[in-house]
């Protein structure tokens, strides 16, 4: 079995409101894939029909080669799942959490004590894992939630944006985590984020999707490659008449003046550099910087969706 | 992973959670005394009832046990809704574990909470001059286990039918009281005009406080073993009837 999960047009239908409609997902075993979209794009209600916790209105899935509908027993043995929402219990401790986690998953009694201790020290809950979780904070309580849903080295892991809210380091500590768990288990990871920088670093493939559709996937690289374009940001004496002369010019693409600083959008940037610096002085325009910049995942979403991740949150 | 485990794993979580409420449990204890120190010796002063060998306060001894499972029971299952409020049942439900192993599980939790208040009970049946033998104590600490079992199916029956707390005072008002009032915990229910008599019979508690009734002062209305096919066959149905619709409605709950 090449792909861990694939889905066949499934669709949600609330009502006469489609919050996914026709997804067809391919993830292969073992990757990281990224779910990117904007608020209301359909992310988590796909993860929860992934996990079984909401029926497909139509359409079909498997996830581990079982069908999400007419096998959720054996669909539910092969996921960890680390929900959007909060789902901790205010009144047992953090170590609590982690043995009842383990011991409804069925981690085998030999091995559960060194995985919760291993846990614990990637989530750095230090002291507070023998407290209650209502003395926790918002970012603890996230790590608990993540440090659960690990626990039991599921086949599948999904992530509803795990790492919002956390602090830089933790942020960090958790790729780290992810990423060692992807390289030493036979683990495939499903997250959704809204973070760039986590997909880009992370994602081994990326899909975007908008209004419950999937756009684009591919991985990280070839969509910003699928761009093609480079940012070349001057700053000059006269931008009015560096403006007016660089029109004209066919290998720019587009061109804006942001704060007094001008950004060419061009194709295969490193070559056009020395083009841009003659021809500035050919019209008599004093360049007073230069800088070439490559596309971001941000601008690939902005391109696909229209807007900017970050926008409304 | 065994189904044994699963059912032992929700029954600690819920037993944590009772034992951890200590207030919960202070309550529950204290409330059951109020009825009988108060409400016992002041009705037991006012009015006289025949055939009543140790005293009114005595004879409601067994039905007040029986109100305390009731309202912890009942109660206590309807808390999954606060579970799914949380979101925590969500992370339950999604673990690969029958949901009937879920729903025994919490029943099983539930009827260790009224163990722990109906044992209290018990051994505070001294005040109102009851004198407990070790072998009642056991038939009665079995009988508030079964009771409990059914009254807890039925709470997290009607806890699979409702989004929000904001029903309880619905269950409250429509439920638990009715309930409580006509199981004959704090009047005969021999001579009562047919429509009442009717609807004491309809409800499952009174033959649980009638069988602790017996077990407890010796008397009975009805015959012991009447009351234990009920108790068991309550316990029985609402278990299943809850597992069943855990799994049949198991979408509209996470
Ligand atoms: N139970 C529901 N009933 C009706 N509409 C719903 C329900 N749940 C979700 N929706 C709608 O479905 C759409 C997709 O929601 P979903 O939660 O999947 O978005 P998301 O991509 O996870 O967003 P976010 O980034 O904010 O988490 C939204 O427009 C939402 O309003
Ligand atoms: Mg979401």
């Amino acid at each position: 079995m090449e792909n861990i999960i694939e889905t066949w047009d499934i669709t949600k239908k609330y009502d006469d409101f489609t919050a996914v409609d026709s997804v067809n997902l391919q993830v292969p075993r073992n990757s990281v894939y990224g779910v990117l979209g904007p608020n209301g794009a359909g992310k988590t209600t796909l993860i929860s029909m992934l996990c079984t916790i909401l029926h497909p209105s139509s359409g079909k899935a498997q996830v581990n080669g079982y069908d999400v509908v007419k096998n959720p027993t054996e669909v539910r043995k092969s996921i960890g799942i680390v929900f959007q929402s909060r789902a901790l219990d205010d009144i047992l401790t953090g170590r609590e959490h982690l043995e009842m986690h383990a011991a409804l998953y069925g981690v085998p009694k030999e091995l559960r004590n060194q995985r919760i201790d291993d846990i614990l020290e990637l989530i750095a809950l230090g002291k507070k894992a023998d407290e209650y979780v209502k003395t926790y904070s918002g970012g603890m309580k996230r790590r608990l939630e993540i440090g659960r849903g690990l626990i039991h080295y599921p086949k599948v892991l999904f992530l509803d944006e795990p790492t919002l809210g956390l602090d830089p380091q933790t942020r960090e500590s958790i790729w780290n985590y992810i990423e060692n768990l992807n390289k030493n288990e036979d683990i495939t990871v499903l997250m959704t984020t809204h973070y760039m920088e986590e997909a880009d670093k992370l994602c081994d493939e990326v899909a975007i999707i908008n209004s419950g559709q999937i756009i684009t996937s591919d991985s990280p690289r070839n969509l910003k490659r699928k761009l093609k374009a480079d940012t070349i940001t001057l700053t000059v004496d006269d931008p009015e008449k560096f403006v007016e002369n660089a029109k004209n010019l066919d290998f720019i693409k587009d061109i804006f003046v942001v704060d007094s600083e001008i950004k060419l959008m061009v194709e295969m940037g490193e070559n056009l550099v020395t083009e841009v610096v003659e021809f500035a002085s050919k019209i008599g325009v004093q360049i007073q910087s230069v800088e070439l910049e490559h596309p971001n995942l941000e601008d690939v979403f902005i391109k696909y969706t229209g807007s900017r991740i970050q926008g409304e949150k | 992973m065994s189904e044994w485990e699963g059912i032992f794993t929700i029954w600690l979580r819920e037993t944590k959670r009772y034992i951890r409420y200590r207030s919960r449990i202070v309550t529950s204890v204290v409330t059951p005394l109020l009825w009988l120190i108060i409400f016992g010796t002041g009705l037991g002063a006012a009015v006289r009832f025949g055939g009543m060998a140790g005293g009114y306060q005595q004879f409601i001894f067994p039905g007040i046990v029986g109100q305390t499972i009731l309202f912890t029971s009942v109660f206590s299952g309807v808390s999954v809704i606060i579970d799914r409020q949380y979101g925590f049942l969500k992370e339950i439900l999604v673990a690969p574990i029958s949901r009937p192993s879920i729903v025994i599980g919490k029943a099983l939790g539930i009827s260790t909470a009224s163990l722990i208040q109906g044992v209290i009970l018990l051994l505070l049946s001294f005040i109102v001059g009851i004198q407990m033998t070790l072998i009642c104590f056991v038939v009665s600490t079995i009988l508030i286990v079964m009771i409990s079992m059914g009254l807890a199916g039925l709470g997290l029956l009607i806890a699979s039918f409702t989004d929000s707390m904001e029903g309880f005072n619905l269950i409250l008002s429509f439920i638990v009281l009715p309930m409580f009032l006509l199981s004959g915990a704090l009047f005969p229910i021999t001579g009562l005009p047919s429509w009442l008599q009717f609807a004491v019979y309809l409800n499952p508690l009174t033959y649980g406080v009638d069988a602790l009734r017996f077990t407890i002062l010796g008397t009975s209305t009805l015959p012991l073993y009447l009351n234990i096919i009920v108790i068991f066959g309550f316990a029985l149905l609402m278990i299943f009837v809850s597992a069943f619709v855990f799994s049949k409605k198991e979408q509209s709950l996470m």
